[in-house]
């Protein structure tokens, strides 16, 4: 594919904005691991353009460029744990095929919040916030169609324009 | 595949409601006293009927009133434990994920009469 190096950069440059934007919008239950995860909207949209690998480096890429300017090595720990799960979890069921990516985006923001519950429950040495789970699968499930939906109107509209 | 997608989303829904409802109704109980843990160890009880100020170590402070209890004060980064509403049922917590502080409810001896006429 043409110039795969300068739109990952694009896409890597997306998932740091809409990791940014994410910051302001007040998307706050207190629940830890709780968000909106608006900057897998990118990550996804690259899984499906071209591949697990150039997915897991964009990933990677946001979440340490976001970890160094607004962060700390503790948060960037954190948010590796929920990414990670979270994407190994949708690169399987992609391979799958048993669902679209609306489907894949369910499970990986499920995942997403299931992994940061667990860092949490770990760090402060508890596992009493496991009483949340349930609120964040539905809210896993809830942010994962929408960035499923978001993801794929990316995918649909770039496949084309990468392909030339 | 876009019906597997409703299956899963129907599912997902259908469980973590069902969890989220039988969670409160089988476990959940209104209890008397706070609990305070830092990293691991029990930091104090305090019960709930009484209104107080309560500091946790240098880092956080909470505060008793009208039952319930919250977090008032937090030198963490993203503050998200000062959001969180307060609570007053066993099961619910207050995290202060950076400083390892999390606040539960639980129910002193003396609870169990007045629980069961509840």
């Amino acid at each position: 594919m043409k110039n795969r190096t300068a739109f990952l950069g694009v896409f890597s440059a997306l998932a740091i904005i809409l990791g940014y934007v994410e910051s302001m919008i007040p998307f706050f239950s207190g629940i830890p691991g709780m968000k909106l995860g608006l900057a897998n909207m990118a990550v996804i949209a690259v899984l499906y353009l071209y591949g697990p690998a150039d997915a897991l480096f964009v990933s990677l890429v946001r979440i340490l460029v976001v970890g160094m300017m607004f962060g700390n090595m503790v948060s960037i720990l954190y948010s590796l744990t929920g990414a990670v799960l979270s994407l190994s979890v949708m690169i399987w069921l992609k391979g799958k095929g048993w669902f679209s990516i609306r489907g894949v985006s369910i499970a990986g923001g499920v995942f997403h919040n299931i992994g940061q519950l667990f860092i949490a429950a770990v760090t402060v040495n508890t596992f009493q916030i496991f009483y949340y789970m349930p609120l964040l699968i539905l809210s896993g499930t809830l942010t994962g169609i929408l960035i499923g939906i978001l993801g794929g109107e990316i995918t649909r509209r770039m496949k084309g324009i990468l392909l030339t | 595949m876009k019906r597997n997608d409703l299956i899963l989303l129907v599912i997902l829904l259908a469980a973590g409601l069902g969890w989220l409802f039988a969670a409160r109704t089988l476990v959940s109980y209104k209890g008397d006293e706070a609990v305070i843990t830092v990293d691991g160890k029990e930091y104090g009880r305090y019960p709930l009927s009484e209104d107080r100020v309560i500091e946790i170590g240098d880092s956080n402070e909470a505060e008793i009133a009208s039952g319930t209890i919250r977090m008032t004060k937090a030198d963490c980064p993203n503050g998200l434990c000062l959001k969180q509403s307060p609570i007053s049922r066993s099961g619910e917590s207050i995290v202060c994920v950076p400083n390892k502080v999390i606040i539960t409810i639980s129910a002193s001896e003396n609870a169990a009469v007045d629980t069961m006429a509840e």
